[in-house]
C-alpha cells in the first residue's frame, strides 16, 4: 500500500464525527481614512519600517534623491521613477546581487499591521525586494485597508505565482531578544502613502 | 538499555546557572508581555481564537477529504507533492530529490517538521552541505546544538557565547559581543551561501486547500532569499498544517505573531502557488504520528497547534527550566502533549513538568486545552507503570495515610512534633527533594481537627 493511501486510510478511521465549518470573520470597513493613515503609520514604525505622507509623486522624487546614492544601482518598477538598472534585462535573479535600492508599487495596504501585498507582476523577479539593500514601497491612500480580512477580501492571493506581505525590512531579535534590522535583506523600507487629492 | 532522562534530572543541569536562569525566565515573561499587549489591542481577540480553533476542528474531522482535494489544487498548480508516512520516507524523499536534481548546496529557513525528521544530520552524512539561514538556528548549528524554543531557537545563549562562536566560526573579533555587529556577519556569511545554494528547504505554516499553496512567515526574509534564488524548493509540511479557505489566513495571520512576539505580523508572510518558470516546487507531506493522535479522543486537539510558541513563554517551568530539559522537539506544554504521543516510554515525565496552572490554555491562539491534556496524560502514563518509582512509593503511601484517618492522625501529630525537633540538615536532606529551593513552613501546634474539636464542636 502507498504512503498516501495509508495515511489517508488512517484518518478515515480515526477522525473525529464532523464539524461544520464556520462563516468568514469580518469586521467591517467603519474606519475614514485619515485614521488609516495613522494607524498605518504606527504599525510601521513598529514593524521597524518609516512611513511618510506625500501629496504628490513629485515629493517622492526629491527625498530619493537626498536619500540614495545615485551611483549605486537602483530599480524602479515604478512608471513615475527611473532606476539606473533595467529590471527587464536581468535574466538570472542573481544578477540583482548588488542593488541597492528597489523601488516598487503596492497594490493594498493593511493599517493594523502595515503589511503590503506584492504580488509576482510587481516584483518582476520574486528575489528583488528581499536582496535589494533599501526597499522603497509606493501605495495610494485609497488603498490602505483597516485588517487582514479586508485585504483578503480585496486580493485574490492564488491569482498570481508568488506574492507576499511585506510589512518592514527584514529584521532579527536572535541575539539575546535585541532587535537588529537587515539580518539578511532591506535594511531599511520607506513607504510613501500619496494622500487623497 | 539507556536510562530514561527525565525532565527534573535535566533541568538541574540548565538550574545550576541561577543568573542564566533568572535571564531565561525575566526575558520570556516580557516576550509574553508583549504578546498581551498585541491582544488586548484586538477587542475582537476571542472571537479570534474561537474561529480559529472552529476551523481546526472542521479540518481535523474532514482531513483526508481535505488532504485529498488540497493535492489535486496543488498538482494543478505545478507542485510535486509527496507523501511521507514517517520521518524515514521523508527524509528518504528529501535526498532523492536532491540526487536527481544534483544539488550540493542546501539553504535551510527554519522548520520545526525537519527537525522532528532529524533532516539535517541525515543529510550532512550523506555528504551534503546544509546551512541553516535563520540567525537563531545557525548560531545552534555552529553550536552543535538544537532549537531550546520553536520561535527563537537561541534563546538560551548569552550574547557573549555567540560571540564566541562566531570568534571560531566566522572569525569575528575576539570578545566582540554586540548583536549588530554579529548580525552583520552573519549576514554577509549567508549572502554568500543564498547566492551558492542549488536548493532551498522551507516548512509551512498554512496549506491552503482551496487554492493548493501554501504560505511561509519570517521575519528575516530568509525564506524568500532561498528560494527565489535557488533552482528548486522543498516545502515540508505536517498533515496538521490545512486551512480550508484562503481568507481563513486572515484569522491566523492575525493570531500568529502577536501570541508569538507581539508583533502584529511576522515583516514577510509569502504566498507559494506555482513555481518559477523552470523551476521545480515540490511539497511533501508528512504524518509521522500525526494520524495517531488524531485517533486518541482526549489528545487529538493538540493537532490544532500552528507553532506559536507562547504556551512555552508563560509557562513557569519552562521559563525556568530551558528548552533542552524538554529532551523533545517541540518542547514546553504544547511538546509535553504531542511527544508523549510519539514515544510514551521516553516522554513520560513531560506531562509532569506542569503545575497545571492553565496559562498555557489561556495563552493559547487555537484554545488548545493543554493543561487538561497534561493532567489526562498523566493518568495515561500512570496506567503504563511509567512513573518514576519514587512518586509510585509516594502515592501509595499516601493513598494508604489518607485512606485511614487513624495513620493521618498519628502521623500528622509525629510529624509535627517531629519537624521541630529534627535538625535543619535533616529536614532539608537529598530525600526532601521538594525543599532544595525552599522552606518548609512552620509546623501548626495542633490539627485543624483538634482547633475544631476545641473551638467549634462544642
Amino acid at each position: 500500500m502507498s504512503s498516501r493511501s495509508e495515511i489517508l486510510g488512517k484518518i478515515a478511521k480515526n477522525k473525529p464525527q464532523p464539524t461544520p465549518l464556520p462563516e468568514l470573520l469580518a469586521f467591517g470597513d467603519t474606519w475614514n481614512n485619515g485614521d488609516l493613515i495613522e494607524q498605518f503609520k504606527e504599525s510601521s514604525a513598529l514593524n521597524g519600517g518609516k512611513t511618510i505622507l506625500v501629496k504628490s509623486r513629485e515629493e517622492i522624487g526629491s527625498y530619493l534623491e537626498s536619500s540614495f546614492d545615485p551611483g549605486k544601482q537602483t530599480i524602479s518598477l515604478s512608471k513615475s521613477f527611473k532606476g539606473n538598472l533595467d529590471c527587464d534585462s536581468i535574466r538570472d535573479p542573481h544578477d540583482l546581487e548588488k542593488v541597492e535600492l528597489a523601488i516598487l508599487e503596492g497594490t493594498y495596504g493593511v493599517a493594523e499591521n502595515a503589511a503590503i501585498w506584492l504580488p509576482e507582476e510587481n516584483l518582476q523577479h520574486r528575489v528583488l525586494p528581499f536582496i535589494a539593500q533599501h526597499l522603497v514601497v509606493i501605495l495610494d491612500a485609497k488603498n490602505l485597508l483597516p485588517d487582514m480580512h479586508e485585504v483578503y477580501k480585496k486580493v485574490d492571493v492564488s491569482a498570481p505565482d508568488y506574492g507576499v506581505f511585506i510589512a518592514g525590512p527584514s529584521k532579527t531579535a536572535d541575539i539575546e531578544q535585541s532587535l537588529v534590522i537587515g539580518a539578511h535583506g532591506p535594511r531599511s523600507m520607506t513607504v510613501f502613502i500619496i494622500a487623497d487629492e | 538499555m539507556a536510562k530514561i532522562m527525565t525532565h527534573a534530572s535535566a533541568a538541574e543541569a540548565f538550574l545550576k546557572d541561577s543568573d542564566r536562569t533568572q535571564w531565561h525566565d525575566e526575558t520570556l515573561w516580557h516576550v509574553r508581555k508583549k504578546r498581551d499587549t498585541a491582544a488586548q489591542k484586538l477587542p475582537e481577540w476571542e472571537q479570534l481564537r474561537e474561529n480559529a480553533s472552529m476551523v481546526k476542528d472542521y479540518v481535523l474531522s474532514n482531513m483526508d477529504t481535505l488532504l485529498e482535494t488540497f493535492e489535486k489544487n496543488a498538482k494543478a498548480n505545478g507542485i510535486e507533492v509527496l507523501w511521507a508516512k514517517d520521518a524515514a520516507e521523508h527524509n528518504a524523499h528529501v535526498l532523492r530529490i536532491l540526487q536527481e536534481n544534483h544539488v550540493q548546496n542546501i539553504v535551510k529557513s527554519k522548520s520545526i517538521l525537519t527537525e522532528e525528521c532529524g533532516l539535517n544530520h541525515f543529510l550532512e552524512d550523506k555528504g551534503y552541505d546544509v546551512v541553516d539561514t535563520d540567525l537563531g538556528e545557525r548560531i545552534i548549528q555552529f553550536n552543535k546544538q538544537v532549537p531550546s524554543h520553536i520561535v527563537m531557537p537561541a534563546i538560551h545563549l548569552k550574547k557573549k557565547e555567540i560571540g564566541d562562536i562566531f570568534h571560531t566560526h566566522l572569525g569575528t573579533d575576539s570578545g566582540a559581543d554586540d548583536p549588530s555587529y554579529l548580525t552583520e556577519a552573519a549576514r554577509i556569511h549567508l549572502r554568500e551561501k543564498f547566492i551558492r545554494a542549488n536548493a532551498a528547504i522551507t516548512g509551512v505554516n498554512f496549506g491552503i486547500v482551496e487554492s493548493g499553496g501554501f504560505v511561509v512567515c519570517t521575519n528575516e526574509g530568509n525564506a524568500d532569499m532561498g528560494t527565489h534564488l535557488a533552482d528548486l524548493h522543498i516545502a515540508c509540511m505536517g498533515i496538521e498544517k490545512l486551512i480550508p479557505r484562503k481568507a481563513d489566513l486572515g484569522v491566523y495571520l492575525r493570531l500568529l505573531a502577536r501570541s508569538a512576539t507581539g508583533q502584529s505580523i511576522t515583516n514577510y508572510t509569502s504566498h507559494f502557488h506555482r513555481p518559477r518558470p523552470g523551476k521545480k516546487l515540490y511539497l511533501i507531506l508528512v504524518d509521522n504520528g500525526r494520524t495517531e493522535q488524531l485517533g486518541r479522543e482526549d489528545f487529538r486537539n493538540s493537532l490544532k497547534c500552528i507553532r506559536c510558541g507562547a504556551c512555552m513563554n508563560t509557562c513557569p517551568i519552562y521559563r525556568r527550566s530551558s528548552g533542552f530539559s524538554y529532551n523533545s522537539t517541540v518542547p514546553g506544554p504544547i511538546g509535553s502533549i504531542l511527544s508523549p504521543g510519539m514515544d510514551l516510554k521516553k516522554h513520560s515525565t513531560l506531562p509532569f513538568a506542569s503545575t497545571l496552572c492553565g496559562s498555557c490554555s489561556d495563552v493559547c491562539p487555537v484554545k488548545i486545552n493543554i493543561h487538561e491534556q497534561l493532567y489526562q496524560w498523566r493518568q495515561v502514563i500512570t496506567q503504563a507503570g511509567h512513573e518514576s518509582p519514587s512518586k509510585k512509593w509516594a502515592m501509595k503511601l499516601g493513598g494508604k495515610v489518607m485512606g485511614s484517618p487513624s495513620w493521618y492522625d498519628f502521623l500528622g501529630k509525629t510529624a509535627r512534633s517531629a519537624l521541630k525537633l529534627t535538625p535543619k540538615k535533616l529536614v532539608y536532606s537529598r530525600v526532601n527533594t521538594w525543599g532544595k529551593n525552599r522552606d518548609l513552613p512552620d509546623s501548626p501546634k495542633e490539627s485543624f481537627k483538634d482547633w475544631y474539636l476545641k473551638n467549634r464542636k462544642s
